[in-house]
């Protein structure tokens, strides 16, 4: 028998937990990130939204303390984000990522186990049995044993989020999950995101595609270094606000997503 | 044959050799995996180069010269990631400053001793397996069972952290720990193979093996294996090699180990260059470009 990740810490939706406040950051000198602030609920799934180089990455990082923020906190519940980070499960860009690293899809999953494992002790029969549910979850347990470097680019998206679910986390943070991958593995993502927010779970994504899929996120966060706007989606997708993040360049903006 | 190579073995400096080479083939394979895997496998060649002023020094002061090269290793790291974070000098110029400026006080000082004493600079650039005392014996056994205790101890946690740092401090691993700590490990690794490798190659050491392996099997633990088993055999092939040829023993090994890997290039089942489709140098840009020029 195999049994799904745990889904524990049900917070009730609508109870703002996650409080971004005044953050700025800068990466080698340039400033990247200027005084953002923002409040966002558990239970929903927001997207971050913004033309390339508008820091959306950037934001993400910042928020974790995985880069310093030069102004500005943030907090999840009454504390730092960065001081909970057992509380966090982050996916990267696949971009990021060196793929010839010889590791199979299962160790890159049970990497998740890692932190909740504790130092000096061998991964517990649970923790596999977690593994299995959450490649089966992703559908990929077919692929278990393939070395990463094999896979196709959905597939390997598919086993990172397998990695995240195994964390049993209760803050979920992906950076452009979606660049690069097929239709099917994206509908896959989108179910999880929405598993997980049912669940009561905080999911934010760092997204950049402004059609059909909007309609996938509760909240949006858009950004162009500075905050443009935050809130509700059909609040967010306006066409000032889009104007103004995009210098008015933005024909591809589907309005029925709205 | 075999009585050829047991026959040897009836002497104590042989028998010392041979639990050298076999303790550095397997510390060597697993420490350069971590090193190929982060693709800092050059930092392996800035370190090794960075122990001689330290050796050198502990020589002169009348100190353990293990001690000496470690503390030096360790103070060239230090300084190759100083100079990265504080400036915009990226990784590969830093080393390359800090290596040749260590090495090059590390020639000047062993060259002034030489003057006095006899310390002879060839048998730790090049490597005298087969001069190793009791106390290299100890001292090396020593520090592989301690890399490969620590290794073992803290597999996941550097499996996870080599492969997606980012994704492992979000999770809250201690990653300038970890990476400073392998790069101790390192330290240390060099340090037990200078005497039979050298410091000038011991770099073919701690990357072919592991390479090797690589080509051949899909997970890190296996790369380790299998590299410790091409090492080992490299290692105790040159220093027989060393004893009946009278060579310096570190280009015996590292020409052995770099057999294996041609060998392995060739005929890799994933990647060999015979066993993949044919016409390879046709496919070569370069190949390419300078047929258009001439057209």
């Amino acid at each position: 028998m195999t049994r799904r990740p745990r889904l524990r810490t049900v917070v009730t939706t609508g109870d703002p937990v996650l409080d971004v406040r005044h953050l700025s950051a800068s990466y080698r000198s340039v400033e990247a990130l200027d005084n953002v602030s923002f409040t966002m609920s558990a239970g929903q799934v927001v997207g971050i939204i913004g033309p390339n180089g508008a820091g959306k990455s950037t934001l993400m990082k910042a928020m974790l303390g995985l880069i310093p923020a030069s102004q500005g906190e943030t907090l999840y519940g009454d504390r730092s984000l960065a001081d909970q980070r057992d509380r966090v499960a982050y996916v990267p860009q696949r971009s990021q990522i060196d793929w010839t690293y010889p590791a199979t899809a299962w160790d890159v999953v049970m990497m998740g186990r890692v932190k909740k494992t504790g130092w000096f002790q061998r991964f517990s029969a649970d923790s596999r049995q977690l593994a299995t549910a959450a490649l089966e979850r992703v559908g990929a347990l077919e692929l278990r044993d393939r070395p990463i470097g094999k896979l196709s680019g959905g597939q390997q998206q598919r086993i990172f989020l397998a990695r995240a679910l195994v964390q049993e986390a209760d803050a979920y943070f992906f950076d452009e999950p979606f660049v690069g991958i097929d239709k099917k593995t994206e509908a896959v993502i989108f179910d999880i995101f929405h598993e997980l927010a049912a669940a009561g779970k905080t999911v934010l994504v760092v997204h950049h595609d402004l059609g059909e899929t909007m309609t996938h996120f509760d909240s949006l966060v858009l950004l162009n270094r500075e905050l443009i706007a935050s809130g509700a989606r059909e609040l967010v997708l306006t066409a000032p606000n889009l104007d103004r993040a995009y210098d008015g360049k933005v024909a591809f903006y589907n309005r029925g997503a709205a | 044959m075999l009585d050829l190579l047991l026959e040897p073995l009836q002497y104590g400096f042989m028998q010392r050799s041979l639990v050298v080479a076999v303790a550095i083939g397997i510390i060597c394979a697993v420490m350069g995996s971590y090193l190929m895997v982060q693709r800092l496998s050059l930092l392996g060649d800035a370190i090794s180069h960075s122990l001689l002023p330290g050796l050198a020094i502990a020589y002169l002061l009348g100190f353990n010269i293990y001690v000496g090269a470690f503390i030096a290793g360790t103070l060239s790291t230090v300084a190759i990631d100083w100079i990265r974070t504080q400036t915009t000098i990226k990784e590969d110029a830093a080393m390359g400053i800090v290596f040749s400026a260590f090495f090059s006080l590390g020639i000047t000082l062993i060259t002034v001793i030489q003057k006095d004493n006899k310390i002879d600079l060839n048998h730790f650039l090049f490597g005298n397996i087969l001069g190793v005392t009791q106390a290299d014996v100890v001292s090396t056994v020593a520090i592989a069972i301690l890399i490969l205790a620590v290794v073992a101890a803290l597999f996941k946690e550097l499996l996870f952290y080599s492969f997606d740092p980012i994704a492992a401090q979000a999770a809250g691993l201690p990653i300038h720990l970890l990476g400073f700590g392998l790069m101790l490990l390192v330290a240390l690794t060099l340090v037990a193979s200078m005497k039979a490798v050298g410091l000038i190659l011991v770099l073919a050491m701690l990357i072919t093996p592991g390479a090797t392996a690589y080509l051949l099997v899909p997970r890190l633990h296996q790369v380790m294996l299998l590299g410790s088993a091409i090492g080992v055999v490299g290692s105790v092939s040159g220093m027989y090699l060393s004893y009946f040829f009278n060579l310096p023993s570190g280009p015996a090994i590292v020409l052995v180990v770099s057999g294996f890997f041609l060998l392995t290039l060739l005929v890799s089942p994933s990647q060999g260059l015979l066993t993949q489709s044919r016409s390879n140098v046709s496919q070569l840009a370069l190949w390419k470009e300078l047929k258009a020029l001439f057209h």
